[in-house]
């Protein structure tokens, strides 16, 4: 420390504790060039995947990466350099597919959609040939969800109450471990449940309620799940000074509770809504499916906007993929616009549980 | 902090935190309505149960009615024959397909999901995580059937030039050796079943690496270390189990998926090694294709196939349950 | 309901608002009637003749794929006609079909191969009194269809493409096709032989022309499964063309009509009679007006000569069923089945055949399934 005009930097040089660091610029530099390199890569060797394109740029940039950290900044920059590369390398990684299947849906989806798909069935028209639209689809769906709902959400909703104000002891705890478990039961198996009870044993036919009933099984776990977290939120102190003026328990929780709470539980359905709606699997064994509008949910089979996808996909021609592309976009706009009024409820309800 | 940063300790260990509720009354105040609404919310809870063990005993009453009569070892049996006289029907080829294209996902998903995190909390500018984070969300909700179509259409045409790559690269390890006709294997399966599962993964690994104890990490960084040994000693340690856990939610999924695999596979009775070349199944796949010409007796035989896949999805869920609750019990996450 | 606390109440009553309007808006502005749309609403003056009877309510059926692009135009013209009725034909598969229909869930079924004899022994079941029958309705030429770059015609026997379909012969320029195709520019690609995955008619009649055409190169029993193991394959007559659509060096089997439908190329089958034919309906109709009926009664089941080297007779053709009770029928549906199959039968319903890629029925069968019609009960 003999001059004081020193920088820090300056004196951290003249300590030798400051390593020499690429420029800022430099992964910049290191990424374009590797893509660069790829595309000459590319060319030169004739390859017509732009997959493959992507995934040499993505090696170039990160073996280039540590070979010219190590050089410049030593062993553990490098690593550190590596690893920074690496992450950048799985986020693009990853967003490239995700990316591609929004654009491709709304690029061939919106080709035919319109006025007249949205409010016309299939009946009648010659799936080779363009024309025809999706209203039965979602009529369908929108039938079978509710109908799913008003099942799920009742018992989803009481049972996460009993496992939050009252469980304990052995039956709260299985009832716990066997919500888990029911999480992750294969849609398809839902759907072969109600198959084996309610068409093979009892002898229903297909119809939009059966659908429902396996959407149902789907539903209720997720159900309890986010509702439980909702409840476990709610400061107990509220409760204590329900209790304290008198207030029985189950009035507490439904005046107190329940309203304070409100606002996450609604999401949380709102999110199984999401989730169930694009269930395609159960549908498939359970709906039969239906060019016509069916309004009847419990008569006759039904058709559903992810079943219908998945019919037109399998007609195996352009017309159809259009329409399958378009019902797929309906679906994902569906989907989202569940989600992100779910997402804006609870954003509107959140400050809330702060009190 | 005088805990090497290498190994760090959890969390002590907190006393158990009281659950909300428990405080006052436990079971109420013994009043007629406290009563009728216990009665309700239990009766709820039972129903759960009760559908539960309704599950597993239909499945297993159809499953044995169909397997008394399978001519074929149900396990060692290639094909499914279910319709023919006498019926011959095995799982496997789907047992073999499901965990091949899943263990393909996870070796895809799960390292590139825990990237994803990291990237949403230790890497990305600010003002880009949060936007990033909500997209990946939303991922989440995209419905299966449209990952299939989008898989059908776009994924097998563009995957044939990766796969001439693979063969003429690694071909000689015959695992990925490719003859060159459409990209519709258990490889591209598990491909698809990655981008499936991928937002799920990266959700949760996130809000674990979220929790890491910022102490860690800034004791770690004030003791020189780059960001990547801070994430290596801080993070990625805390993370680990909640990383496992994602991972087994995700492979649950990806176990289970069934129109995403049936829009891509082409299917076949074969056991294969070469996972590029087209053949194989899904317990789930298998189920959805076979289901519409099965007669009274190929559906008992098909939700014979379902039962296996519910009992090994319900082992990965509850393995994954198991490691989330211990996780649970030493960082006191209670809100 | 006192009990809810006012937040949560409104809040369900503004969803439940929410939630019935727009399913009153929705089902006020939807449509079945798209009679406007597409290209095919040309049987205008068709629909007149089309007997509706007294049919009412909903005919659901299910079966072959292979007749679905014809039941899809019946369908349409029919119920243009008749304003009471709604038909729905689901292409499941010939064997999903007949399931359905044995479980009495379906009025009808259509099928590419008849009922086997323990199926008619089942279908006494359903039908309380008769037993199912086969009715023939639409015929067509089994196309293979092809996609092999800068080919557009392309002759095969049945030996050689026996050994396609077995693997034995792997690239498009193999000696054996180069025989056949003297003049083509075949390129070395490999050969992609796409099967059906599911259980179909259309896979039934193809393996039993090849091993009756070639029985040397396909050692196989003819069956609605594809024997072999391996390969593309894919789901349905739609799947299979599909793939061959998108696959370049891909060869498989389905109706005429998917090769229409998907521009597909087809192979022109050289029988041993002198010029290869080409799959016409035209070509399709000399074959099946040599087919000779082996059901008995009612039964109209009919076997086709798949080793047949008239001149100009397209050796791969199908012949595809209706399947019905002669008595018993379902009494919500008979009126309808009645009705619709009167009109598949009818000259206008044949007619619409030849521009979808099917061959009409030759009259006397004809004839003798409008006969059998009139008479279900």
């Amino acid at each position: 420390m003999t001059a004081t005009t020193m920088t820090p930097a300056d004196r951290a040089d003249h300590l030798g504790i400051h390593q020499p660091r690429l420029p800022k610029w430099g992964p910049a530099v290191i990424a374009a060039g590797s893509a660069a390199v790829a595309i000459a890569i590319g060319l030169v060797a004739g390859l017509q995947s732009k997959i493959q394109w992507g995934l040499i740029a993505a090696i170039l940039f990160v073996i280039g990466q540590y070979v010219i950290a190590s050089r410049v900044e030593g062993r553990r920059q490098a690593k550190d350099r590596l690893a920074t590369a690496l992450v950048w390398v799985a986020f693009l990684l990853a967003v490239v597919p995700l990316a591609s299947l929004i654009y491709e849906t709304i690029a061939r989806g919106i080709k035919v959609l319109n006025g007249y798909f949205l409010t016309h069935s299939m009946n009648g028209v010659v799936t080779i040939q363009p024309g025809g639209g999706v209203y039965h689809a979602l009529l369908g769906t929108i039938e079978q969800v509710a109908i799913a709902t008003l099942i799920a959400a009742p018992i989803g909703l009481l049972t996460a109450i009993y496992l939050v104000e009252y469980g304990k002891g052995k039956l709260a705890k299985a009832v716990t471990f066997f919500v888990d478990v029911m999480t992750g039961i294969p849609s398809i198996v839902a759907g072969l449940f109600i198959l084996s009870v309610w068409i093979m044993m009892l002898g229903f036919g297909y119809s939009g309620f059966a659908g429902s009933l396996a959407l149902a099984i789907l539903m209720m776990p997720t159900v309890v799940r986010s509702t439980e977290e909702m409840l476990k939120l709610v400061p107990n102190e509220l409760r204590e000074a329900s209790y304290a003026l008198g207030v029985p328990k189950w009035k507490t929780i439904l005046k107190v509770v329940l309203p304070t709470s409100i606002g996450g539980i609604t999401t949380g359905v709102m999110l199984s809504i999401a989730r169930i709606t694009g269930e395609t699997a159960p549908l498939l064994l359970l709906v039969f499916g239906n060019p016509m509008i069916n309004n009847n949910p419990f008569e006759g089979a039904q058709a559903s906007l992810p079943l219908y996808i998945y019919e037109q996909w399998a007609n195996g021609n352009e017309a159809s993929y259009d329409r399958a592309w378009a019902a797929a976009l309906v679906l994902i706009a569906f989907v989202m616009i569940l989600n992100l009024v779910a997402r804006g409820i609870a954003r509107w309800k959140s400050p809330k549980t702060g009190r | 902090m005088t805990t090497d940063i290498r190994t760090p300790a959890p969390p002590p260990p907190q006393a158990p935190k009281a659950q909300p509720g428990h405080l006052t009354s436990a079971k109420g105040t013994g009043r007629l309505g406290d009563k009728i609404f216990l009665g309700f919310s239990r009766g709820a809870g039972i129903t759960l149960l009760v559908l539960m063990g309704a599950i597993a005993v239909f499945l297993t009453i159809r499953a044995v009615m169909a397997l008394s009569k399978n001519e074929g070892n149900f396990f060692t049996t290639f094909e499914w024959n279910a319709n023919s006289t006498p019926p011959v029907f095995g799982i496997a080829v789907l047992a073999f397909g499901t965990i091949v294209s899943s263990i393909i996902a996870m070796l895809i998903a799960v390292p590139i999901a825990v990237a994803i995190a990291l990237f949403i909390t230790h890497y990305a500018p600010r003002k880009l995580a949060t936007p990033i984070a909500y997209v990946i969300d939303l991922l989440a909700a995209i419905p299966s059937i449209v990952y299939g179509l989008w898989g059908a259409l776009f994924l097998v045409p563009h995957l044939t030039g990766v796969y001439k790559w693979l063969d003429s690269w690694l071909g000689w390890t015959v695992v990925f050796s490719y003859d060159g006709g459409a990209a519709r294997s258990l490889m591209t399966v598990g491909i698809l079943l990655a981008i499936m599962i991928l937002p799920i993964i990266t959700n949760v690994s996130r809000e674990v690496f979220a929790q890491a104890p910022k102490m860690h990490e800034e004791a770690a960084l004030a003791l020189g270390a780059t960001r990547w040994e801070v994430i290596r000693t801080a993070v990625l340690p805390f993370g680990r189990s909640g990383v496992i856990s994602a991972s087994m939610l995700g492979l649950g999924r990806a176990l289970g998926e069934t129109m995403a695999v049936a829009t891509v596979l082409s299917p076949s009775a074969i056991l294969s090694a070469k996972i590029l070349e087209p053949g194989g199944g899904t317990f789930a796949q298998n189920i959805a294709s076979a289901f519409k010409e099965a007669g009274e007796f190929g559906r008992d035989a098909l939700i014979a196939s379902g039962l296996v896949l519910f009992v090994i999805t319900l082992l990965v869920n509850g393995a994954a349950r198991l490691i989330i609750a211990r996780r649970k019990e030493y960082s006191g996450a209670n809100g | 309901m006192k009990l809810l606390p006012r937040t949560k109440r409104t809040r369900a009553a503004a969803l439940g608002a929410v939630a019935l309007s727009g399913a009153l808006v929705l089902s006020a502005c939807g449509s079945d009637n798209n009679t406007g749309s597409g290209a095919g609403g040309a049987q205008e003056d068709g629909a007149s003749d089309i007997k509706c009877d007294d049919a009412k309510g909903q005919l659901l059926a299910s079966g072959s794929s292979a007749q679905k692009n014809a039941v899809d135009q019946w369908v349409k013209d029919y119920t243009a006609a008749c304003s009471g009725v709604t038909v729905n034909y689901k292409a499941t598969g010939s064997g999903a079909g007949i399931q359905e229909f044995l479980q009495g869930k379906t009025g009808f079924a259509g099928s590419d191969s008849a009922l086997k004899p323990d199926e008619v022994t089942q279908s006494k079941k359903v039908c309380k009194g008769g037993q199912g029958i086969n009715l023939p309705m639409v015929g067509g030429p089994i196309a293979v269809g092809f996609n092999v770059d800068g080919v557009d015609k392309l002759t095969l026997d049945a030996d050689t493409l026996a050994q396609i379909f077995a693997g034995k012969i792997k690239t498009w320029d193999d000696a054996a096709i180069k025989k056949l195709n003297p003049d083509a520019d075949l390129p070395d690609t490999k050969i992609q032989p796409v099967s059906r995955s599911d259980e179909s008619g259309t896979t039934d009649n193809f393996t039993s022309y090849l091993a009756d055409a070639a029985p040397k190169a396909w050692p196989h029993e003819p069956g609605k499964k594809w024997p072999i193991q391996g390969g593309q394959s894919a789901d349905g007559s739609s799947g299979v063309s599909s793939q061959v659509k998108q696959t370049s060096g891909a060869i498989s089997y389905f109706e005429l009509s998917y090769a229409h439908a998907n521009s597909i190329k087809t192979v022109d089958i050289d029988t041993g009679s002198g010029d290869p034919v080409e799959a016409t309906t035209a070509n399709a109709s000399k074959a099946i007006a040599a087919a000779k009926v082996t059901g008995k009664g009612k039964d109209l089941a009919m076997e086709l000569d798949y080793a047949t080297k008239e001149p100009g007779a397209y050796p791969i053709t199908l012949l595809t069923y209706e399947i019905a009770c002669d008595t018993g029928n379902k009494k919500d549906s008979l009126a309808a089945v009645k009705s619709f199959l009167t009109y598949t039968a009818s000259d206008k319903g044949q007619d619409v055949l030849n521009d979808l890629g099917y061959a009409p029925l030759p009259n006397e069968i004809q004839g003798k399934v409008q006969d059998v019609v009139e008479s279900l009960s």
